[in-house]
């Protein structure tokens, strides 16, 4: 079993914004981050995919699979967009870095067409990351 | 379940020594690291935390709460001075990076396993470099 990983980057605004509660618990739980402009981060999204070496191959998968895929799912959909606005899954979904990874890998996980799914790792900044494996 | 990870820094100075041996056997064990004037190093420390994500928040933990409980528990106590003489838990105990990285998780641990409901998320995991080539990891 091999693990192979590949690093992407995209830039999106968001804003944190609970429409059921009020403005004042809105400014007191998300702070600065409830500005409804937005503001923006350089993502790193880290994407990890599982699986058996193709003795054909010597391939977990094809790269440039993985590649379009990322292309296709994550930059096109989200890279230089405003999340909340222009992403489907944030009309209804708070888009922290926690929801954000759980929508990529909804969208990736049943796409990765050799090996599996096993790890979506999403930087917001240098210093925070979440990691989502699925479940 | 959603893993979270922040990273924090500081600074300290250590000595390395153990005061049952004899002064060749400290310089034998820990080299350099055994001068008594002590030596520093600037510290990465990555804390994740896991839990389910709050539908109402968006979030697995509130991050000005883990910033609050990390600074209190670790930058206040450990930041910019000198881990032997200065702090409690390093007066008996040889402040190694081992040694640091479980101590800062059992001080986080108490107060990020119950935070009063804040959060359903727990401590998952210390990280704690000590240079860019060095790290630990422990996680309970």
């Amino acid at each position: 079993m091999i693990h192979l990983t590949r690093r992407i980057e995209f830039s999106a605004s968001h804003y944190y914004h609970n429409p059921a509660l009020s403005h004042d618990e809105n400014q007191r739980l998300f702070g600065k981050c409830n500005n409804p402009h937005g503001h923006g981060h350089n993502y790193t999204l880290e994407v990890t995919v599982a699986g058996e070496i193709d003795p054909r191959t010597g391939m977990v998968l094809d790269l440039k699979e993985l590649k379009k895929l990322l292309e296709t799912e994550v930059m096109d959909r989200m890279d230089h967009r405003f999340l909340n606005k222009e992403v489907l899954d944030f009309q209804t979904l708070i888009p922290t870095a926690e929801n954000l990874a759980m929508v990529i890998w909804n969208l990736l996980a049943p796409k990765v067409s050799q090996g599996r799914l096993q790890r979506v790792r999403l930087y917001e900044t240098s210093d925070l990351y979440v990691d989502y494996y699925g479940e | 379940m959603v893993h979270l990870t922040r990273r924090y820094h500081f600074s300290a100075a250590h000595q390395l020594h153990n005061a049952a041996l004899s002064g060749e056997e400290n310089a034998r064990i820990y080299g350099k690291c055994n001068n008594p004037f002590g030596h520093g190093h600037n510290y990465v420390l990555d804390v994740t935390v896991a839990g389910p994500v709050d539908p109402s928040t968006g979030m697995v933990m509130d991050l000005g709460f883990l910033d609050a409980v990390v600074n209190q528990e670790v930058i206040e106590r450990f930041d910019e001075v000198h881990l032997n003489l200065d702090t409690e838990a390093f007066r008996q105990v040889i402040p190694t990076t081992e040694n640091l990285c479980i101590e800062i998780y059992r001080a986080l641990n108490q107060k990020l396993s119950h935070p009063g409901g804040a959060s359903q998320a727990s401590l998952k995991r210390v990280r704690l470099e000590e240079t860019s080539s060095n790290f630990f990891e422990y996680a309970g």
